[in-house]
């Protein structure tokens, strides 16, 4: 039925994508990899023989502890924040969104229509329309003025403000305080499951870690040598707010999905037991949502970690108080010529996406069994 | 509301464009800012259409082949494959970036639409192959089975059973990578000189001068948007499924 002669074929028809894939995805990776080992971009970077030297690790100490990339860290937090906040905002907006609209109501399709829109734009696009409307003496700022009221005067994305702010020479310590907790936890719940060797193998390493943590042991073990304050810059709120206003309407899609996806059948069998709508809300199509909302943090924090195109045309690269790691590995790379720190940004960033992406495939292509 | 800005701005006079009547309409209806801006776009517009046309015709094509392959064909390692080739839609593309570039230097396809074009055909086999194989799951074994006794063989099978029914995904995959590669700026910015920038990168450098005219960049904004609106507004039943479908439904 099925010659050999045709699963050759076959196999020769995938051959070209595979071998393109490999080289194009994990020989690249692998070559980045090692490039983020070296310093190359010392001197002649673009010579045909540029002069690369094996570093190991250095480029990465740099990078968290040198003084010069001091900009590295001020990114990454950025990052950081700005994925919590437009993962936090698009979910928030989107199931909202989703509820009213998942009611019976009049030009619903018209609602989906506008509200996924933006969603067809290029992050470019959106981008260049924000930096309008964000106009320090302009556009958002004057509209409280179209009602009678004062307007505001908000420098929005170059404005140097920032709240929630930490030194970076804490991190480590905080971290370590961190891990400590959670393995104290872990060890609670062993214990009171009567594992007891397992949560001996935890808690007594966890409660090591947060004593010595919290009497001062990492105080002297900081990785900079002087105060560095970083903090969530208030000039990200705009990029926050292009970002949401483009992505919020494809969480709502989502949401929208799993909203119809739920029987109604236990809608009613909640009813006839009592419930109120908001009851039935609460406890039945909340939590059968949480799948997609495990999806959505998923899509939605790995855009927002990748995040570069819009920054880039909201308020250019150079600007310092919005930029996110992939703009500065951008600008170390193509601008400095500093291949080797850009590659061991470019790493850094990888490594983010994947901890949360690789989770995602595994788990999601385990539920779907072959066919 | 940022469209209605938008589609303001980009209708007026410079002059008329003051940051205090910023939200009024246009006391008179301006093309300048267009014709401005097709001046200035109009090749960057034709490279984004060359590129986005033709990267979206070979990746279909091959992920077409390679869904019917994985999906129909079950060769041993095609379990590993998979969960290999889906992780390459997620990548940054940040981490490839530099031997890439260096790639494309050394194959004299840096700079131009070819190198882009081959690009975002690689960068888009996994998101294509997913898609068709999830499609082509759907296919009754029965159907492929009945022809092969029949005689068919792989090629056959394709041509005369798969292809004519795949009408549906291609559709799907078509708008989601026409829309994808319209819309990239990374591997755009990073990889052509300017003659054969896409639209993407012209608008963003434009909206990034000094001291620029705000009815120039909105209309360009317009102009860069229309076709993925087009896209969405007539085909947008397909389009959200082809947004649903991205998010990987294994």
């Amino acid at each position: 039925m099925r010659t050999g002669k045709d699963r050759l074929l076959a196999g020769l028809m995938l051959a070209p994508s595979l071998a393109l894939l490999a080289v194009f995805v994990y020989g690249f990776i692998g070559q980045t990899l090692y490039v983020s080992f070296t310093d190359w971009g010392q001197g002649a970077a673009l010579a045909l023989n540029p002069e690369i030297h094996f570093v190991g690790l250095d480029n990465y100490r740099q990078l968290f502890s040198g003084i010069l990339d001091v900009r590295f860290r001020q990114d990454l937090v950025n990052m950081l924040f700005f994925t919590l906040f437009f993962v936090a905002l698009c979910l928030g907006l989107g199931l909202l969104l989703a509820t009213l609209l998942d009611r019976p109501l009049r030009g619903e399709g018209f609602f989906r229509t506008v509200l996924l829109l933006p969603m067809s734009l290029s992050f470019v696009v959106t981008g260049t329309i924000w930096r309008w409307l964000l106009q320090p003496r302009g556009g958002v700022n004057v509209l409280p003025a179209l009602v009678g009221l004062p307007r505001l005067d908000f420098l929005w994305t170059t404005t140097r403000d920032q709240v929630f702010r930490f030194n970076w020479q804490d991190v480590p310590g905080a971290l370590l305080l961190g891990v400590g907790l959670v393995l104290v936890l872990l060890g609670v719940r062993a214990w009171r499951r009567r594992e007891a060797r397992k949560a001996g193998l935890l808690g007594v390493p966890g409660l090591v870690l947060v004593l010595w943590a919290a009497l001062g042991g990492a105080a002297g073990w900081s990785l900079v040598p002087i105060k560095e304050l970083h903090g969530f810059n208030l000039a990200l709120v705009g990029i926050v707010m292009a970002a949401t206003w483009q992505m919020s309407g494809y969480t709502m899609a989502l949401y929208l999905a799993g909203l119809r996806g739920i029987p109604v059948e236990l809608r009613e069998a909640a009813e006839v037991d009592g419930a109120t709508p908001l009851q039935v809300y609460r406890y039945v199509q909340l939590p059968l949502l949480q799948p997609i909302t495990l999806s959505a943090v998923i899509i939605l924090g790995h855009i927002a970690l990748k995040i570069f195109d819009l920054i880039f045309a909201m308020t250019g690269p150079d600007n310092a108080v919005t930029s996110v790691p992939a703009i500065l590995m951008y600008l170390t790379t193509f601008r400095g010529n500093q291949f080797a720190k850009g590659a061991s940004i470019a790493t850094l960033l990888l490594l983010l996406v994947s901890m949360l992406i690789i989770p995602y495939i595994v788990s999601s292509l385990r539920k779907a069994p072959e066919r | 509301m940022p469209v209605y800005m938008t589609v303001v701005t980009s209708l007026k006079d410079p002059s008329e464009i003051r940051l205090a009547t910023a939200w009024k309409p246009p006391t008179e209806v301006s093309w300048e800012g267009y014709r401005a801006a097709l001046g200035q776009f109009a090749p960057k517009l034709r490279n984004s259409f060359v590129l986005a046309v033709s990267a979206t015709v070979l990746s279909a094509l091959l992920g077409s082949m390679n869904g019917y392959v994985l999906s129909k064909w079950r060769l041993p390692g095609a379990q590993l494959i998979f969960p290999l080739m889906v992780f390459g839609m997620f990548i940054p593309y940040q981490s490839i970036l530099i031997p890439l570039f260096q790639f494309l230097r050394s194959v004299n396809l840096y700079g131009g639409l070819p190198g882009l074009i081959l690009v975002h055909v690689v960068y888009g086999l996994p998101i294509t192959t997913l898609l068709f194989r999830n499609f082509y799951a759907e296919l009754p074994d029965e159907m492929i089975q009945s022809s092969s006794i029949d005689g068919a063989g792989f090629f056959g099978i394709y041509r005369w059973i798969v292809l004519p029914l795949s009408a549906p995904a291609f559709v799907v995959v078509v708008i989601w990578q026409f829309t994808q590669i319209w819309n990239e700026f990374l591997f755009a910015v990073t990889l052509t000189q300017p003659a054969w920038q896409p639209i993407t990168v012209a608008l963003a450098n434009l909206a990034g001068g000094e001291a620029v005219q705000w009815n120039l960049p909105m209309a360009g904004s317009i102009l860069a948007a229309l076709p993925t609106v087009l896209v969405y507004v007539f085909l947008g039943r397909y389009f959200i499924r082809g947004l649903l479908a991205g998010s990987l439904k294994g």
